[in-house]
């Protein structure tokens, strides 16, 4: 924890579901870098016969808000045929950790 | 601790596969310091706090649901008792209609779904003020879109105003007939021990135990619990408790998070998450289908009054861990127009009023948005009225009653009432009048409390 000038991270938690294929990093990548949002973690699992990824970003130096964040997410999905959601780290913490 | 894909996506199809919500986000108004004795004063006060506060309100529920990614699918406005506000004014109708339509531009101006408060308490006896806000009701309910009416006619300490209740039958009638398929009376609720802190139309209010403002929030998912009932056919039922408490754990918490950051970013006290599991017409938001997936075959049935307790105690323990803020009503609607297991039950015949009025029994909020004859004596609407508000006295619980008596239409009938509302199929009321027992009026004294056995 040797933040200096930077603040405070506030973690969201990007979710794809659908059917997997090429280029899905590669494309949400792309979204963040032009919002300047930093990936922090990747994971993704078969659950009940779905893909399911979840990208972990730190919007803190985001230079866009997340109502813009998620139209551009809205985008990508409807052109890969995805579903993608982006929520606040803490509604997770919230609901699944006592 | 890092969140894992698997707990993620939990949450995730909650929202996007369960109807998982913020049912409503409603802020609480004190407006007992706009009071005056001049109408256009007090209407100036009043409508300008609305407008403000109402603008604010939609404004942070925008932000939230950005930020969160869970639905808040209403935005409401509560206020103290208008037959409060309404005192020191002239006793005409006119003045109730008035201040009825002024509420209602400003609630429409402010872009609020609901605003709720327009009613009085009457449990013990009825003042002039609040004699001729009752009288005032069917054209005040009639001619304003927004506003929703309550009147608490009953309580556990003070007993039954059995004047007020003989009265509702007809100003019930005359609301319903002054509208098309008597869709008027969906915005009206009667109680038994009505709560002040209900974040929920039609009965919401502000009551005057309340501060200034109150940020009240009421989550909903039955979807989300019928599909974990559904995901467990076979264990048994101490483990079904328990399997349904943990959902409503989860669902409950996110309430909490999302109503204490609105009640922040508003700069309001945070007041209570009520954990009702409220329906809604879309399929698979059901109630009733919790109960048929539990194992009851169709709810009516006889096992749907158990299964229906089973599922409402489970909810309130599972809320009652994941919040010290529950309160409102927190319990079960069981609508039969906006749920569509029910419908499903009385078209069916084997949901009746009696079965209806006996599940009431071990869930709030009773017997909600169901439909009678239009012939249906205004002396039998009182007599449902009244039986359903002796469970709650008798109990220490609340109940309320949501009647529609259908203008023109018989048992059997379909009322559609579109959207929200749904479609009413048209009860049988059995039996023969208890017009004597209601035109006897009184007041139905306090409930013993000692003698428990």
């Amino acid at each position: 924890m040797t933040q200096k000038k930077s603040p405070s991270p506030q973690i969201c938690i990007v979710t794809v579901t659908g059917v997997d294929k090429v280029g899905i990093v590669a494309r949400l990548a792309t979204v963040m870098a032009r919002a300047n949002i930093n990936i922090v973690d990747i994971n993704q699992k078969i659950l009940e016969d779905t893909f399911v990824m979840t990208m972990a970003v730190d919007i803190a130096g985001a230079k866009i808000g997340m109502d813009k964040i998620k139209t551009r997410l809205d985008a990508v999905g409807r052109q890969m045929a995805l579903k993608i959601t982006i929520q606040d780290e803490n509604i997770f913490k919230a609901m699944h950790r006592v | 601790m890092r969140i894992s894909v698997e707990e993620v996506y939990e949450t995730v199809r909650m929202t996007l596969d369960h109807h998982f919500d913020i049912r409503t986000v409603t802020l609480g108004i004190n407006l007992k310091d706009c009071i005056d004795r001049d109408l256009a004063a007090m209407v100036q006060r009043v409508r300008e706090r609305i407008v403000e506060k109402g603008q604010l309100l939609n404004r942070c529920a925008d932000r939230i649901v950005h930020k969160y990614g869970i639905p808040i699918t209403n935005r409401r406005i509560a206020i103290t008792p208008a037959s409060l506000l309404l005192e020191p004014l002239p006793r005409t109708k006119a003045t109730v209609v008035r201040f009825a339509k002024a509420l209602d531009a400003a609630t429409r101006k402010a872009d609020i779904d609901f605003l709720g408060g327009f009613g009085a308490m009457v449990q013990k006896g009825t003042t002039a003020a609040e004699e001729n806000l009752i009288e005032a009701i069917p054209e005040a309910l009639s001619k304003t879109q927004r506003i929703c009416g309550f009147l608490n006619l009953a309580s556990t300490h003070a007993g039954m105003n059995m004047n007020a209740i003989a009265r509702m039958g007809h100003i019930l009638r005359d609301l319903a007939f002054r509208s098309d398929n008597g869709v008027g009376c969906a915005k009206i609720a009667v109680f038994a021990n009505v709560p002040e802190d209900n974040p929920f139309m039609a009965g919401a209010h502000h009551g005057i135990g309340e501060p200034d403002y109150s940020l009240n929030i009421g989550i909903s998912g039955p979807g989300v619990v019928r599909n974990v009932v559904a995901k467990n056919p076979d264990c048994d039922l101490t483990q079904l408790s328990e399997v349904i408490k943990r959902t409503v754990f989860k669902i409950t918490r996110a309430g909490e998070l999302i109503g204490r950051e609105m009640a922040a970013l508003m700069g309001v006290p945070f007041g209570i998450v009520d954990i009702s599991l409220a329906p809604t017409t879309s399929t698979g938001d059901s109630v009733a289908e919790i109960i048929e997936a539990m194992g009851v075959g169709q709810i009516g049935s006889p096992g749907s009054t158990a299964a229906l307790a089973l599922l409402m105690d489970a909810v309130k323990k599972g809320g009652a861990m994941a919040s010290g803020n529950v309160g409102g009503l927190s319990g079960t609607f069981i609508p039969v127009s906006e749920d569509e297991g029910m419908i499903r039950a009385v078209r069916a015949g084997t949901l009746s009023l009696e079965k209806l009025e006996a599940l009431t029994s071990v869930c709030s909020v009773g017997l909600d948005m169901f439909a009678v004859p239009g012939d249906t004596e205004p002396e039998v609407i009182s007599a449902i009225i009244a039986d359903e508000l002796a469970i709650g006295v008798a109990n220490h619980k609340t109940t309320s009653v949501r009647i529609i008596p259908a203008p023109g239409r018989k048992a059997g009938d379909i009322l559609h009432f579109g959207g929200l509302l749904g479609s009413a199929p048209v009860m049988k009321v059995s039996g023969t009048s208890a017009a004597r027992f209601i035109r006897r009026q009184g007041r139905m004294p306090s409930p013993i409390s000692s003698l428990r056995n």
